[in-house]
């Protein structure tokens, strides 16, 4: 079927006129009805938008104009994007009717390259969370087992690549928000370094950490779409003017030579066994295709939780002070003076694990605790950036787990919340230090659950991690897999 | 590092514009208690040398240009077309005549 294609191959049939975007759009929708009553991965969906935009490549490719390797591919979007013209709720109650006035960035990017936008997924609030359980609207089931969680916070937009849904999607990565829902949902997801894409019109959640990046069905299409949505950007001043590749000239089939680490840390017992396996085959894999493989240590690896924990709220509760029910979003209906319409509207409107965010950063930001809290956590992070700077000088790449389990039941950790944040503790790291991050299948548990293998280079390298992504992919099998959706059960 | 106690909490969520039962104040205290705990294994390390990171890449630019060595870059200081008065009150809760409208703040008959 045309909607469990890749982009690259979709193109491909676009550019011979074997086939219209608008067919691709109606045999995707089809799917949708079909799968997505059991898969709840979108929040809104606009197919009027999508035949709209699907004519318009179809004209494109019909007067046999040059067109992009994106043209007329339906793509998700997590609904923490602004979409000009389409609710974007952030998965929050307090934004149930935002439609916001203008396109984020990678919008006008994307649109650029004339893709069809299918919906906006689904999300933990405000990209809070690991398991898409946060979102004020509904629960996202993994496709491989729908009593599972398909991670987070980016659920939505992993599970619909997963589930062929959408041909590919953009999620967002603060922690490991894009790594471990692709590792969970058996699927390639991208994580650039900080600075590579633009974050204008990508709602605020803790702006040092904050990165978009693509969710797909094979590392080509990575490729692809980092190539559209990168570039610096005069409306977000973190953004770095660094010179962006073609990421398609780093799809290369080879690893010979390069030198990959495994750094011991990652390999605690409160790793999964069969995930620990999993990796080392994974490893031994590109070692057998030649690349060098070495243990290396990143030492303070264990304290990038207690430090996400700190910066990460810290810089939310100052970011999320501007939903006060004043310009946009949810108000309480009848507040007798404004500090009362402040707090009735934001009680009301957050949920609990953004309220506890909240509290925890505004905690760690208070009078007599900022030095013990958000400059100790700052600090450290120094020393977990300093880990890796080192670690770069002797490999090329780092390859660890992307995520300690595989998906875990729905339910299973929502009554502790230090239980769910220890969810993030592969992703972290690398977040603190900014660094390119994918997650590419590389197996499977006894359960049938996928297993993501996580690869990290030093900042403004995605060519490494794309390189060795994409020859493991070549030699192996295990992004062919598809999940068999259970849609028998009730909906 | 100090624990949380639900005194502490009436505060910090005043701080935050917050309002909680004292059901959801008992409720966060313990959860705030049991995550700062762990946070508290950050003590472990000293230090006291190290600078602190606020931003990942040091050589960027910053509007306060508050890093070290960082590069001042300031945009031409012209007027750009901005979005449509009545596109951006569209989301307004409550607009009054091409205003955000809130609860009265200031008494008029004084």
């Amino acid at each position: 079927m045309l909607y469990e294609l890749t982009a690259h191959a979709l193109h491909e049939k676009l550019k011979n006129r074997e086939i219209t975007a608008v067919a691709l759009v109606e045999s995707l929708y089809a799917h949708i009805d079909a799968v997505e009553p059991h898969v709840k991965g979108y929040l809104t969906l606009t197919k009027d938008l999508a035949l709209e935009q699907a004519n318009r490549a179809d004209a494109g490719f019909q007067k046999g104009d040059e067109m992009p390797p994106l043209a007329g591919i339906p793509i998700a979007i997590k609904d923490v994007i602004c979409t000009r013209g389409v609710r974007t709720t952030c998965g929050s109650k307090i934004l149930e009717n935002f439609v916001p006035p203008y396109d984020a960035t990678v919008m006008t990017k994307l649109h650029e390259h004339g893709v069809v936008m299918v919906g906006k997924t689904n999300m933990d609030e405000f990209a809070m969370g690991s398991s898409t359980e946060n979102s004020a609207y509904q629960i996202t089931h993994n496709p491989w087992n729908l009593d599972t969680i398909p991670g987070g916070s980016s659920g939505g937009s992993a599970a619909v690549v997963s589930a062929d849904t959408a041909i590919c999607s953009l999620g967002s990565d603060t922690g490991g928000s894009i790594r471990q829902p692709a590792a969970l949902c058996g699927v390639v997801g991208m994580k650039p370094t900080y600075g590579r894409v633009s974050r204008y019109g990508l709602v605020a959640f803790a702006s040092s950490l904050d990165q978009i990046g693509p969710f797909t069905k094979d590392v080509t299409d990575c490729a692809l779409l980092l190539n559209a949505i990168c570039g610096s950007d005069a409306m977000d001043a973190t953004s770095v003017d660094v010179p962006v590749p073609d990421f398609t000239q780093s799809l290369i089939n080879d690893v010979s030579g390069l030198r990959i680490g495994v750094p011991k840390e990652y390999f605690t017992p409160a790793l999964d066994t069969e995930i620990a396996d999993s990796i080392h085959n994974a490893i031994a894999v590109l070692e057998d295709l030649g690349a060098t493989v070495e243990e290396i240590s990143l030492p303070h690896t264990e304290y990038a939780i207690a430090t996400y924990y700190i910066i990460a709220p810290a810089e939310a509760s100052a970011n999320l002070a501007r939903y006060d029910g004043v310009r946009y979003g949810y108000r309480n209906d009848n507040p007798e003076d404004l500090i009362t319409m402040y707090k009735k509207t934001r009680s009301e409107g957050f949920g609990e694990e953004v309220k506890r965010r909240i509290m925890l950063g505004t905690f760690a930001l208070s009078a007599g605790y900022q030095d013990a809290y958000y400059k100790k956590a700052q600090k450290v992070r120094t020393l977990i950036k300093s880990d890796f700077d080192a670690a770069f000088e002797k490999v090329d790449v780092i390859a660890t787990p992307t995520s300690p389990t595989p998906a875990f039941r729905i339910g299973e950790r929502t009554a502790d919340p230090l239980q769910m944040y220890l969810s993030d503790v592969m992703t972290t790291p690398a977040s603190h230090a900014g660094l390119p991050g994918i997650s590419v299948p590389c197996g499977f548990v006894e359960s049938g659950l996928p297993v993501g293998l996580q690869l990290l280079s030093a900042p403004f390298a995605e060519d490494k991690v794309l390189r060795v992504a994409y020859t493991f992919e070549q030699n192996t099998e295990h992004h062919r897999q598809k999940p068999q959706i259970q849609t028998n059960g009730a909906a | 590092m100090a624990t949380i106690t639900t005194e502490g909490v009436r505060h910090v969520a005043n701080l935050a514009r917050l309002e909680f039962n004292d059901e959801e104040t008992e409720h966060f205290t313990e959860q705030l208690a049991r995550i700062l705990d762990y946070i508290g294994k950050l003590n472990e390390l000293e230090t006291d040398d190290v600078p602190p990171t606020s931003h990942i890449h040091p050589h960027q630019i910053f509007i306060m240009g508050s890093q070290e060595g960082a590069a001042h870059v300031a945009k031409p200081d012209v007027v750009k077309p901005s979005y449509p008065r009545e596109d951006v009150l569209a989301n307004a809760p409550e607009p009054e005549e091409g205003y955000f409208g809130v609860p009265r703040v200031v008494d008029r008959s004084h």
